[in-house]
């Protein structure tokens, strides 16, 4: 289930109503001859000893990484995106061309690509130089490799002194690098932070992924993804029927345990809202929970809504490669879904990326948005509705429900530095946190140089989800995973509560060689499951019961 | 002949330039920014976005939050520096400007800390493995040409004077296409030779962060996707062309 975002592992032919027990952290590994053994056991802190810092800065490992490659995509599946099948004969001349084109679409890439300074301020920012100690998952040195082909081709300097301003032919070698290192990228954002100039790496990184996938050398992971998303219409490939079969599943079971009936609309013509979330939130755990805790808010809420089967995914892996069209594509999908279903508002599940697709791109790219009704944000996150039903006092919690846990609360990247939530900048970090407040009586943040915008990637963001990266994801996840063992140690925090199915996916994977428990990653909407008291609920007669009860032997 | 050579290559430096400069910044104003991608949490309104950069040129905001040591020595040079170009309007503007006039004395001190501020940069450079991995030999050249510039002037402010009326001459007679005769004091042909030579290397050199940070779009774009469409131009044909998926 940690590859809820992973086709490999997700059988469409999945029993529907309960989602499927976790396979073993080691299961999954173990079929995978190809990686190789690797002994994580340091990570683990025994108890009263230090934590060391999570932005602790690393001696150099030269080339530690040099062999983390994810699978190189097959014919399959680059053509359905309208890439080369396999690597061209002519690949060079033909990615200078791609390049030309990319800077003259993308002031990002040539601004960045004059303006390093090469200052150093990123050197230490990127969780997978961190985790790794190889320099060239520094985010100056990354963009340095596509920066010495830029040069090369692009500048006077380049093209008379190479030598002078590190310039380098576009070779094999070279070609190599890039395919490594940027696979090492998860688009965080995190260096565009600190960057004086705002350099961010992420545009760096997308442009070489789609300079690689336009001469056919694609990464297998993300371009069978989007290929399964145009076919069936979800990164899982679930079909309708599936998808029905879990949603009347999920009903029976909110039934069993609170009497009302709360439903789980699928295709409903007509209804008000259309939400759109990612597909991991019908399979897998602890995502479920959190398509629950959607479905209890607005059963409270009374306001129609319905998911969509030929929307029936929220993320858009075509940010990832770097691909205008495969993300307007995508994105297309959830416009004609709303019109053919006459919603009258969108909202998005817990999904990082796709929020920012969502947030930041969708009105561009799927826009414009004018058959909604304009009274309410378009699109709409889960969590601003939620939280909107909180202000208005529609919603009753009963915390003690949630008391089993203690938990922290990790910013996912795409939210925190590439969206917001609500009208006031920097909403998108307190709105979870407001959620998860009203719905938790132990609530401790991490340290503060690794949450909101400086929060750390989870390892596995970017494309990366994918098993054949394994090694990598778990050195990166390592700065995130200190700053959790820091309060595990000062406040006891048992659990982790994110809003990304990716970072929900990657924990589950990576957790454990942290010592933590797989299944010690929540949904915020899971915690709101847990602790809603939905009028005329068995939960609410209970409660009123024990309110109106005489308090005896409390004093 | 020293007169003449320097004469031309002051038209050619500024004409370089000017030509460079002019050119980087209309294929920065041409190009697109095809999607919103200003950093988060970033500013809603334009005003507010102004601010941001005001702050990223003055304060260099963001370089203090990810590095105290970068931050201190890089601000003092920029200062500095910009003290001491405020000085020089003095060698081009007759009569002088008053405010010039009153910046004139911190000037002076200006210079040494100009020099101290790359000198800090420079030592970071070598020491610090990280910085030294990524560095090219153009970035110490750079440097290597900052602190020429600085001391060859610091040594005619108190080792070796110039003429100055006399250089101002030939300065103010250039901005009028006259020749007048240059002091050829060595350390004034050092220092201006080198000068001309950071005019030209700028518009082709990372020199340019200057005016990168005004186009770069995660600082200079206003966080309102969901209120205002955004749409690039060659996007935009991608909609007329497509009634595709
Ligand atoms: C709007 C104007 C400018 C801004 C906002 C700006 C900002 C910055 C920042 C933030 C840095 C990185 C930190 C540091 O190393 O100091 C830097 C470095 C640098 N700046 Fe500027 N700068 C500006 C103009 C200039 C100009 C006109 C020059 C020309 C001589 C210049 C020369 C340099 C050099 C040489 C470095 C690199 C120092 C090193 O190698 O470490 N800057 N600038
Ligand atoms: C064509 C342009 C320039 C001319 C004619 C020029 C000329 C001079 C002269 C004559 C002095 C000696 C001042 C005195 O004795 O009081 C001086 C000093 C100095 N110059 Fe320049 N200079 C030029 C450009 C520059 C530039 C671009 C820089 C910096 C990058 C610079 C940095 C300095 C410094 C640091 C000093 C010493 C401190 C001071 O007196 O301000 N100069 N310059
Ligand atoms: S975007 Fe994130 S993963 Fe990529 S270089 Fe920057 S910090 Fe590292
Ligand atoms: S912080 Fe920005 S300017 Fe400085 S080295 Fe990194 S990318 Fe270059």
């Amino acid at each position: 289930m940690a590859d809820a975002v992973n086709p490999e592992a997700a059988k469409p032919a999945m029993p529907a109503a309960a989602p499927p027990k976790a396979p073993t952290a080691g299961a999954t590994a173990a079929a995978k001859p190809a990686a190789p053994k690797k002994d994580y056991s340091a990570y683990i802190i025994a108890k009263g000893q230090p934590v060391p810092s999570p932005t602790e800065i690393p001696q150099f490992k030269c080339g530690a990484m040099s062999d983390s490659k994810p699978f190189v995509a097959k014919s399959e599946h680059q053509t359905p995106l309208g890439f080369p099948g396999e690597l061209v004969d002519n690949w060079q001349e033909k990615a200078v061309a791609k390049m030309g084109d990319l800077l003259g679409k993308y002031r990002s890439l040539q601004v960045y690509m004059d303006s390093c300074i090469k200052c150093g301020a990123c050197t230490d920012k990127c969780h997978y130089f961190l985790g790794t100690g190889d320099p060239n998952n520094m985010p100056v040195a990354r963009q340095d490799l596509f920066r010495k082909v830029y040069r090369r081709y692009f500048t006077t300097a380049g093209k008379w002194f190479p030598k002078l301003v590190g310039a380098e032919d576009f070779t094999e070698k070279v070609l190599d690098e890039w395919y490594t290192y940027f696979h090492q990228c998860s688009q965080c954002r995190r260096c565009s932070v600190y960057c004086p100039v705002g350099i961010d790496t992420a545009e760096v990184s997308m442009a070489a992924r789609e300079i690689m996938d336009h001469v056919g050398k694609g990464q297998k992971y993300s371009n069978e993804i989007i290929g399964k998303v145009f076919k069936v219409g979800n990164n899982l490939g679930l079909p309708k029927k599936a998808i029905r079969s879990t949603l009347d599943g999920l009903e029976e079971e909110i039934k069993e345990e609170t009497g009302l009936d709360v439903r789980l609309p699928l295709d409903e013509v007509g209804a008000e809202i259309m939400l759109v979330t990612p597909s991991a939130d019908l399979f897998a755990e602890p995502h479920i929970q959190g398509l629950i805790g959607y479905a209890k808010v607005f059963h409270q809420a009374g306001i129609s809504w319905t998911l969509s089967s030929h929307a029936s995914e929220a993320a858009n892996f075509g940010m990832f490669i770097g691909s205008y069209e495969n993300m307007r594509n995508v994105s297309l999908r959830i416009r004609e879904a709303a019109l053919e279903l006459k919603v009258k508002r969108l909202v998005f599940g817990e999904c990082g990326h796709a929020w920012r697709v969502a947030y930041s791109f969708l009105n561009t790219l799927a826009g414009p948005f004018d058959f909604l009704d304009p009274r309410y944000p378009i699109p709409q996150h889960i969590v601003e509705f939620t939280v909107d039903q909180i202000n208005k006092g529609n919603l009753r919690f009963d915390k003690s429900q949630n008391d089993k846990y203690r938990l922290t609360f990790h910013d996912s990247c795409n939210v925190a530095r590439g969206s917001r939530m609500g009208d006031v900048e920097g909403g998108q970090f307190e709105f979870p946190r407001q959620i998860l407040r009203a719905t938790c009586n132990h609530f401790y943040d991490m340290a503060p140089e690794t949450i909101k915008e400086a929060t750390f990637c989870c390892g596995g963001g970017g494309g990366l989800l994918t098993d054949d990266l394994m090694d990598l994801r778990i050195k990166g996840a390592q700065p995130r995973m200190r700053a959790m063992q820091q309060v595990a140690q000062d406040h006891g925090v048992t659990h982790l509560a994110a809003i990304c199915a990716i970072c929900k996916a990657q924990f589950t994977k990576v957790m454990p060689a942290y010592g933590f428990k797989m299944d010690a990653i929540l949904s915020v909407h899971q915690m709101v499951a847990n602790a809603i008291v939905l009028d005329g609920s068995i939960q609410a007669k209970a409660l009123d019961q024990k309110l109106a009860a005489p308090q005896i032997g409390n004093a | 002949m020293i007169t003449a050579i320097f004469a031309a290559l002051f038209y050619v430096a500024t004409l370089v330039l000017a030509g460079g400069l002019f050119y980087r910044i209309r294929l920065y104003l041409r190009t697109p920014a095809p999607l919103k991608i200003p950093t988060t949490p970033a500013p809603t309104t334009q005003s507010g976005v102004a601010f941001r950069l005001v702050r990223e040129v003055v304060l260099f905001e963001s370089l203090f939050k990810a590095n105290k040591w970068i931050w201190i020595f890089g601000w003092i040079f920029h200062a500095a520096l910009l003290l001491v170009l405020l000085r020089h309007l003095r060698y081009f503007t007759q009569p002088v400007w008053d405010w010039v006039a009153l910046v004139q004395p911190f000037g002076i001190y200006a210079g040494f800390a100009m020099v101290a501020g790359l000198l800090g940069l420079w030592a970071r450079r070598i020491l610090v493995p990280r910085v030294r991995y990524i560095s090219a030999p153009s970035d110490h050249l750079m440097l290597a040409l900052l602190v020429a510039i600085g001391a060859s002037g610091l040594g005619m402010k108190f080792v070796a004077h110039t003429d100055i009326v006399a250089l101002k001459a030939f300065f103010l007679g250039l901005m009028r296409f006259e020749l007048n005769p240059l002091p050829p004091d060595p350390l004034l042909l050092i220092h201006i030779g080198l000068v001309a030579a950071l005019m030209i290397i700028f518009p082709f050199s990372k020199l340019l962060h200057g005016v990168g940070l005004f186009f770069s779009p995660t600082r200079n774009q206003v966080d309102n996707p969901r209120e205002r469409r955004h749409l690039a131009p060659w996007a935009a044909k991608l909609e007329s062309g497509a009634g595709q998926k």
